[in-house]
């Protein structure tokens, strides 16, 4: 291996880090939270990219009547609970299972987008609203179910939502045209725009979501209720409505990536697994609470997995999963005392 | 009839028809038994231990190409020149094992002394890397496999046909049920149910939870590896596809759709997940157009309806249904019963637990700050103090459950910093819980009975073939000795949930005793009790006191302690204020303004703060 080669393979890695990184993040963001393993995370990536091939190819992304068949579900669940007493807070009901995917139809049918950049903001619209309804059908039935039983959903519902992906989009991969066809030249190696365009897409976000957490009232809240749910239900803070805005922020984080790296690599109906899965391992470096070492865990499992896939590429999704041994054994040495779930 | 009768009369109508079934349908009861067997061990990790693992067909993949691998590599051949062919499967079954045995136990290593979602996490991880690792590797076929594994014969029997191995699995199987049920109804099984109840009450019970986390997923890796050893002669041939995460969360699906609380609820889900994947996989594509993994997604909404309203899998249901038909199973008395090993206590008045000025600090906050107390034998000391005064942290530090950051407590005279809970409780610490913790659905005599873990010696494969029934039958004569002592002799055989909260922490109580402990603590004992309750439970620590026992009572019940306590330690802002006999304490200044608020001295000091 030479020096160039080297850094391309660290390029490569930066950017598949930088993807892993928002995985990272989403998933650290739901577990703090709802205290939920968000496995399915890694298929709105593969949603996402796929749906903007979709309508690339002129098609209606079969995501959309995902969308709109989890709405009306969501609804109905919301109706009867409302029948049997139970008090549901019908603005967030409102906008999450009626304007959102009614703006998502209207964007998807009547605008019918040909731009890249409409088609992109077209299939955002149509998968985070899918986030909150995911929620409110799957998990919040159970949310004072263990951390087992919540990881489990996650499990069943990641096959649900890979299956439903094979049947929407076929197996075949696809691939959309790159944001910028810009080649930097810097001291004999290549730096893509599309490279660029990640790296700065997911520094804003990571921004974005520093001055969200730290800044805003509701990003506070969001804060209080992962150090302790109870404290901030005391404080007025709902606990419905972080779950349905972490899950928001999730789908929305699984969305952005799924159109990054749809250009970079083809994109199956089950690769997001994989992707949110590399997440995990970064995420796990972070011990599924602090962001900043999982975003460092992200980089690490990127530039393993763009080394090993130099040196034996076959074994490259080994060498990355099997790190998780060395990582929760470093993570083990720091607890003595036994701990209590739950 | 009772359900042994139930269960003895569908074996032996299995046995009847098997012969006749036609070859199809023994094709898929052989499958049914090789899922069963790998979910029986999930029912054990999941539903009874409260870990989970999604990596359980790559254990059943080890046990597969570990028998390929010796039946059929010249490497292997050329080694064991002079080796029988017959013995080749055998040498294989005993390699898988060891195989199993060591990365089972490596990754629980890593993983199960951190916290529950840990292990699940990394078994994902573990069952990728395996189909990756299994489908590259040149010399075990990569992703076409290993073809001509040979039979099982055994003395001249050939097991070729599905019909003949199909008979030996259902074999192994039941075994298998058999002694898991004997292990589950036994010390150890009460161990580890305990592992689902939070582990700080199994540590304090002196169960090393670690040990036992690992022993239950090493256990239900080997009956995975087991499953893979009969597949791969069932099938005589393999590739990595059976053995990937999708299957992995199928014989999870199994265990949890079945009852994974449940052992014939692997058998239950194993059949009805493998009959609806049968079904599925000829309707859906027809259905829906296309071919592809679509029982998934059928799989993934049931599983969600399973977990949403039948929370234990279907085999409660149906085993309520049974019931109404069923007698239930007389206990039978057991032939005889050891005695127990009597530990001796100290001599009265020796101090048996001291805290020598324990501070503890979280971040800036200080709980604890340099808190001296001591309990002597046959004395009952109560720490009392107002809420917030720091008294949980303390009790936390002379149990086990968190180090001081500063100071040292002495549990008979040894040193313990470092050392966790089950140390205190070989030592002869017995202990309480402020918010109970019970197994709620098991029996009071279970619950109690776990006290006395310590006190038996039998090991789980004893358990397994039954050999510990002498030494079960004097621990549950011990817990219902205890149990009548403190007067709840009439529960004993309800579920320890049913009880009300006050006879809930008696139960607790009668646990700790189990265990013939020389301290006891106890947390907030006389909460919820009504006054006669108070009284009874009065009376009885009153006896423990004059058996020689040294009790730390922490509780709010005024009346309750001033009339039983010996002497009485008060804390308040994490520092001793007061101690000394009830009648010293109950006059001294500080004490009064702690409990009833000063009236003149601190609006003073506030007010000169102010003015300063």
């Amino acid at each position: 291996m030479d020096m160039q080669i080297a850094l391309i393979l660290g390029q490569d890695g930066i950017v598949n880090g930088a993807i892993y990184g928002l995985m990272a993040l989403a998933l650290v963001l739901v577990f703090s939270v709802t205290r939920v393993i968000f496995i399915p995370q890694g298929e709105f990536v593969a949603f996402s990219a796929l749906s903007v091939a979709a309508l690339q190819a002129g098609r209606v992304p079969a995501t959309l009547w995902l969308l709109l068949v989890l709405a009306a579900a969501a609804l109905v669940v919301e109706l009867w609970r409302w029948k049997r007493g139970a008090a549901v807070d019908w603005a967030s009901t409102l906008a999450w299972c009626v304007v959102l995917p009614l703006a998502a139809c209207a964007l998807v049918l009547l605008l019918r987008p040909e731009s890249q950049f409409t088609q992109r903001v077209a299939a955002f619209a149509v998968i985070v609203p899918l986030g909150p309804l995911l929620y409110r059908l799957a998990y919040r039935p159970l949310a004072d179910a263990t951390v087992l039983t919540l990881l489990i959903v996650s499990v069943a519902l990641h096959g649900v939502l890979v299956g439903l992906g094979l049947l929407f989009f076929g197996a075949e991969g696809s691939r959309t045209p790159a944001f910028s066809e810009l080649r930097l030249d810097l001291g004999g190696v290549a730096i893509t725009g599309q490279a660029l365009v990640v790296v700065a897409v997911t520094a804003a976000l990571v921004v974005l979501m520093f001055l969200f957490f730290e800044r805003s009232i509701v990003g506070k809240a969001l804060r209080a209720t992962a150090i302790n749910r109870v404290g901030a239900r005391l404080m007025g803070i709902p606990t419905g409505l972080s779950g349905d805005l972490s899950f928001a922020l999730a789908a929305a984080i699984g969305a952005v990536s799924g159109l990054l790296i749809a250009p970079i690599t083809t994109i199956y109906y089950d690769t997001g697994f994989l992707i949110g899965l590399k997440g995990f391992v970064a995420a796990i470096v972070g011990g599924l609470a602090s962001y900043p070492l999982a975003l460092v865990g992200a980089l690490i499992v990127g530039q393993l997995e763009a080394f090993s896939s130099f040196w034996a590429s076959a074994f490259k999704e080994v060498f990355v999963f099997t790190l998780i041994i060395p990582v929760l054994w470093w993570r083990s040495l720091s607890s003595r005392h036994v701990e209590d779930e739950e | 009839m009772t359900r042994r009768h139930l269960t003895l009369a569908f074996i032996v109508a299995l046995a009847a028809v098997w012969s006749f079934l036609p070859d199809f349908s023994v094709t898929v009861l052989s499958y049914i038994g090789l899922y069963a067997l790998v979910a029986a061990g999930l029912v054990m990790l999941t539903g009874v231990g409260g870990m989970t693992s999604f990596g359980q067909a790559a254990f059943v993949g080890t046990g597969a190409y570990a028998t390929a691998w010796i039946c059929t590599s010249p490497i292997v051949a050329s080694a064991l020149g002079g080796v029988a062919p017959a013995l080749l499967p055998w040498i294989g079954l005993l390699f898988g094992i060891v195989l199993t045995f060591l990365i089972a136990w490596g990754l629980g290593a890593i993983t199960l002394r951190l916290s529950g979602h840990y292990l699940p996490l990394c078994t994902i991880a573990w069952g990728l890397s395996f189909y990756f690792l299994f489908g590259n590797l040149e010399f075990l076929g990569g992703h076409t496999g290993v073809a001509g594994v040979p039979a099982i014969v055994v003395a001249g029997v050939s097991f070729a046909s599905p019909r003949s191995l199909g008979l030996v699995i259902w074999g192994v199987l039941l075994l298998a049920l058999w002694a898991l049920h004997n292990l589950l109804d036994s010390r150890e099984g009460r161990a580890i149910r305990a592992l689902k109840g939070g582990r700080v009450m199994a540590e304090s019970m002196g169960v090393d939870t670690g040990r036992y986390r690992i022993k239950v997923f090493v256990l239900a890796a080997l009956l995975a590896a087991l499953s893979g050893w009969l597949y791969a002669h069932l099938q005589r041939f393999i590739n990595p596809t059976p053995f990937n995460l999708n299957i992995g969360i199928e014989y999870l699906f199994m265990a949890v759709v079945g009852g994974a609380g449940h052992l014939w609820g692997a058998v239950l889900g194993a059949a009805l997940i493998t009959l609806l994947k049968e079904q599925l996989q000829d309707i859906l594509p027809s259905l829906l157009g296309s071919s592809g993994n679509f029982e998934v997604i059928v799989f993934g909404l049931l599983m969600l309806v399973v977990l949403q309203r039948f929370a234990d899998g279907l085999w409660p249901t149906l085993a309520r249904l049974c019931n109404r038909f069923l007698k239930p199973a007389a206990a039978r008395a057991p032939r005889h019963a050891l005695t127990l090993p009597e530990a001796a206590l100290p001599p009265r008045g020796q101090i048996v637990l001291e805290a020598k000025a324990v501070t503890k600090r979280f971040g800036g906050l200080v709980a604890n700050d340099a808190v001296s107390l001591d309990v002597k034998a046959g004395e009952i000391h109560a720490l009392i103090g107002p809420n917030g005064a720091g008294k949980s942290t303390f009790f936390n530090m002379i149990s086990g459950v968190d180090d001081p950051s500063e100071g040292e407590v002495r549990l008979m005279d040894r040193p313990m910093t470092g050392q966790p809970s089950r140390a205190f409780a070989a030592l002869g610490l017995g202990r309480t819980f402020q918010h109970v913790r019970l197994l709620g659905q098991r029996r009071v005599i279970e619950n109690v009975a776990l006290g006395a873990h310590r006190r038996g010696q039998r090991g789980w494969i004893a358990s397994m073939l039954r050999l510990d029934r002498a030494e079960e039958a004097a621990l549950l004569a011990q817990a219902r000795r205890q149990i009548e002592r403190c007067g709840l002799g009439e529960f004993t055989e309800v579920p320890a949930g049913s009880l009300a909260l006050g006879q809930q922490r008696v139960v607790e109580i009668a646990r700790a005793l189990a265990g013939q402990p020389a301290v006891l603590l106890l947390d907030e004992p006389a909460a919820g009790l009504r006054h006669l309750e108070k009284r009874a439970l009065a009376i009885l620590l009153g006896q423990l006191r004059a058996e020689g026992l040294g009790i730390l009572v922490v509780e709010h019940d005024m009346e309750f302690v001033m009339n039983l306590a010996d002497r009485i330690t008060v804390l308040e802002f994490g520092a001793v204020i007061a101690r000394g006999t009830p009648a010293q304490v109950q006059c001294d200044p500080k004490v009064l303004d702690a409990y009833l608020g000063g009236v003149d001295e601190p609006a003073d000091e506030s007010l000169a703060e102010q003015t300063a």
